[in-house]
């Protein structure tokens, strides 16, 4: 029997998680816009977004690949913590003096950070959950050990350093550029090499992936090493943003990214979410916590109407990926 | 009142495209341990479940003391006295024993539970049994002997005047099927009529005054235990004509490719030596609990060797871990292709070239038109039926499915094929489309080794069958050697008839 070996690209649009989620954003946007007067989209106000939740959206591609694999890491705010803080400590000490080596310095901290938790997880065989529970707890602790539970504020801090957050290229903020790299080089990375089929083959039946030759604890040893040197980065990037490093930072980061990542269509089961679809969900984030007080909504509500909308972006989802699987069980020859 | 306790009679059952059961018959004498034989899919453990009420039968009626009977659901077979202890232990392994017991049917007064009266009640059903722990132990801690002693006492505690035991001894030690036999023979003596299913022979001498024997979803007969020999009985478990061969094509032996000796794996399998020529299919068979995929998935690096030596075109070699296998040539299609062959969600293209990606990368990057066209044409290889590469595994039926497994195989270097139960599940036409490509893999040097307990395709495939019992290799036939009974009667020798050995 004679197969096909090119993909409807329509049809593989539409039915595409991403799709459905385009769809939610932009009445979320136009409603949003109608109700704050047309004031939302204005070019500060987003100016202001893009700088203020890079951050988010760059752990969110770290714990894309976390989630891929069908693993979990609420130590990455932790994580944050300590590789942004020796990073201005080393800063304040005169030890580092060069902006670009403290963004190294901070993705290396963040890496060795990754590293252990991938070794506990996978040679250890502690569960994701559990495990970086427990590291969010020792990386928090270390933060405040190194920093003797002080500040560093924004006088000790490299000039460049702090710059470089605050100005932009091309008209776009330096710390968005970070997230449009990254942004194309994940969907490159998971499309189109070796290890990001990998990832996915791991996610989606580790015992297939097995047998087939890829070895498990290496893809989750690299996987949570990437996501630590992620959070570093995000580290790196906080701390240069509001020109300060204090001990409690980031505290419940993890909860917005993952947010994101859910939003964005990635499963918790693993093997399935996409780069652009964790975009998405982390330009969502960050418009439903910047919009609420913009429109006019109560503080007190605030929090209830943001958990609401995540619930109601991530029903959307289920109801469009319940459907496509009944597309595929039609599919089928009886 | 009737002779029987227990009557059958024209018990037919279908599932989608099979019967499971055609027009059986069985019958059951109070007081009476009643075997039921026959290899693995003829029926009884749907048989058993009809009984219990978990399947409802198509035809046939079923009478308990002479009176018609009808089970919607285990608890009605329960009320009317009957238990069935599983294969598999199916009980809480967190809980206490009395939990255990008394599941469903909890001692309560005014709704509240009565702990003590449970654990009294409990604990004197053990003493009945002779039983070396109490009600308070929790049941994961047991020995599986010590978790059917509970499934037992459960069955005591309902009142239950017909047990069923699905192989029961299968995972028991040789003393502890002893007692096992000890409280059959206590129960039977105090009036229990009792159904037990085995694959072995011994079991059926220690305890059994009759024997019935379903074949092929039929029935074939029942005999008294004192007037059947072995011979006979194993004639009557697989007595069938064998139609329909798909012989392998001569294909000339070439060099040795594979070579196990005295594989052993703590707890698993022990003394296991065979090996495989190119161009050559090795049938490995046995009945269920043979450590047949153990031996295999041990070989392919999955699970760990305790000790044995593997020799790889006569060079002695260490596999310890799949990507191993692979490397020196070894492909390995699993028995359960939905859970360790495929992923289900994944399109047929993408599953095939899974194993192989590295050959599809340019400098880092996956060049997905030459992934797809190398899909494309082993997927055609082995004629899968579907619209495109990019169709959902899912999406295809058993057959095609399997035909998928196959294509990713074909797409490495393999020099050896372990294939795991190939047609499991699959119809006729794709069967005979896996014989086909089977034979065409052997002309082209592949070696083969395929696990099957169907007895047609073994004897059909096979240059050289491996017959396999409880973790031991009890004996090696030739294509012109074998026979049904012969496989049979090898598949049921116990170690202790054949001391450890190769040839039989």
């Amino acid at each position: 029997m004679k197969l096909k070996a090119n993909a409807s690209k329509l049809r593989e649009l539409t039915q595409s998680r991403e799709f459905s989620l385009l769809l939610v954003m932009v009445l979320l946007c136009g409603l949003i816009q109608w109700r704050s007067g047309g004031v939302f989209f204005s070019g500060s106000v987003i100016s202001q977004l893009t700088q203020n939740y890079a951050y988010i959206a760059v752990l969110a591609f770290g714990m894309l690949l976390v989630l891929l694999i069908g693993g979990i890491d609420i130590s990455i705010g932790a994580t944050m913590a300590i590789s942004g803080m020796s990073t201005c400590l080393l800063m304040r000490d005169g030890v580092i003096t060069n902006p670009l080596l403290a963004y190294l310095f901070s993705i290396f901290i963040g890496a060795v950070c990754g590293l252990v938790i991938g070794l506990v997880i996978s040679k250890g065989k502690v569960i994701p959950i559990i495990a970086t529970l427990g590291m969010q707890y020792i990386f928090r602790g270390l933060t405040y050990f190194v920093s003797g539970t002080l500040w560093v504020s924004a006088d000790k801090m490299l000039p460049g350093y702090k710059n470089f957050a605050q100005s932009s290229f091309l008209g776009v903020n330096n710390l968005f550029w970070i997230v449009i790299v990254l942004f194309v080089a994940m969907i490159v990375f998971l499309k189109w090499t070796g290890f990001g089929r990998q990832i996915y083959a791991v996610g989606s039946n580790a015992d297939a992936a097995k047998i087939s030759g890829i070895s498990i604890d290496r893809v989750k040893i690299i996987v949570y090493t990437i996501n630590g040197a992620i959070a570093g980065l995000a580290g790196a990037m906080y701390t240069s943003l509001y020109a300060s490093a204090q001990g409690n930072m980031a505290t419940g980061a993890e909860m917005d990214v993952i947010a994101a990542c859910v939003i964005g269509g990635v499963s918790l089961n693993g093997g399935q979410g996409s780069a652009f679809g964790v975009l998405l969900g982390a330009i969502t984030i960050a418009i439903i916590s910047k919009s609420l007080s913009l429109v006019g909504i109560d503080a007190f509500w605030q929090r209830a109407l943001k958990g609401a909308v995540i619930l109601l972006a991530v029903l959307v989802n289920v109801l469009v990926q319940r459907n496509a699987a009944r597309k595929a069980l039609e599919g089928r020859e009886i | 009142m009737s002779e029987y306790i227990l009557e059958l009679n024209g018990i037919t059952k279908i599932f989608p495209g099979v019967k499971a059961l055609n027009k059986v018959q069985f019958n059951l004498r109070p007081g009476e341990v009643h075997a039921l034989m026959g290899e693995n899919g003829a029926g009884k453990s749907t048989f058993i479940k009809v009984i219990m009420g978990v399947h409802q039968a198509e035809e046939g009626e079923m009478l308990l003391d002479g009176k018609p009977v009808h089970f919607k659901n285990t608890r009605d077979a329960q009320k009317a006295g009957i238990a069935a202890i599983y294969q598999h232990v199916t009980s809480y392994p967190h809980l206490s024993v009395a939990e255990n017991i008394f599941v469903g049917h909890m001692k309560k007064k005014f709704g509240v539970i009565q702990w003590k009266e449970m654990y009294q009640e409990a604990d004197r059903l053990l003493q009945e049994l002779n039983a070396d722990f109490n009600s308070r132990s929790i049941m994961g801690n047991l020995s599986v002997a010590q978790q059917q002693m509970v499934e037992i006492a459960k069955a005591l505690s309902l009142n239950a005047r017909i047990i069923i035991m699905d192989e029961p001894t299968a995972a028991l030690t040789k003393r502890e099927s002893e007692e096992l036999y000890r409280i059959t023979r206590k129960l039977r003596d105090e009036g229990v009529a009792i159904i037990f299913i085995s694959h072995r022979f011994e079991d059926m001498y220690a305890l059994a005054s009759r024997v019935t024997v379903f074949r092929d979803a039929q029935y074939i007969g029942s005999y008294d235990v004192d007037g059947i020999t072995n011979a006979d009985l194993i004639k009557a478990m697989v007595g069938r004509e064998i139609k329909d061969l798909f012989p392998k094509p001569e294909v000339p032996l070439g060099e040795e490719v594979l070579r196990v000796e005295n594989l052993c794996r703590t707890g698993y399998f022990k003394d296991v030596s065979f090996q495989v020529h190119k161009g050559e299919i090795l049938g490995l068979t046995g009945l269920v609990g043979a450590r047949r995929t153990e031996v295999v998935q041990t070989i392919f690096g999955v699970e760990k060797l305790t000790s044995g030596k593997i020799f790889w075109n006569g060079k002695e070699v260490k596999i310890s871990s799949p990507s191993d296998a692979m490397k020196m040539g070894i492909g390995l299609l699993p028995e359960n292709r939905q859970i360790e062959g495929l992923i289900l969600d994944w399109g047929i293209g993408r599953n095939i070239t899974l194993t192989e990606l590295k050959s599809y990368v340019n400098k880092l990057f996956l060049n997905e038109k030459k992934e797809n066209e190398t899909a494309k044409n082993l997927a055609e290889r082995v004629d899968t039926k579907a619209v495109s590469v990019f169709d959902k595994a899912s999406s295809l039926s058993g057959g095609n499915q399997q035909k998928v497994v196959v294509a990713k195989a074909l797409g490495s270097d393999f020099k050896l094929l372990i294939l795991d139960e190939p047609t499991k599940g699959v119809d006729v036409g794709a069967k005979a489309a896996i014989y086909e490509i089977m034979g065409e893999l052997a002309q082209q040097g592949y070696a083969i080794i395929m696990i099957s307990s169907e007895m047609p395709e073994i004897l059909g495939m096979s240059d050289r069958i491996v017959v396999m019992c409880e973790g031991r290799v009890t004996g090696e036939l030739s294509r012109e050697e074998a026979t049904q009974e012969k496989i049979l009667a090898l598949a049921m020798a116990k170690h202790t008839v054949v001391e450890g050995g190769v040839q039989p």
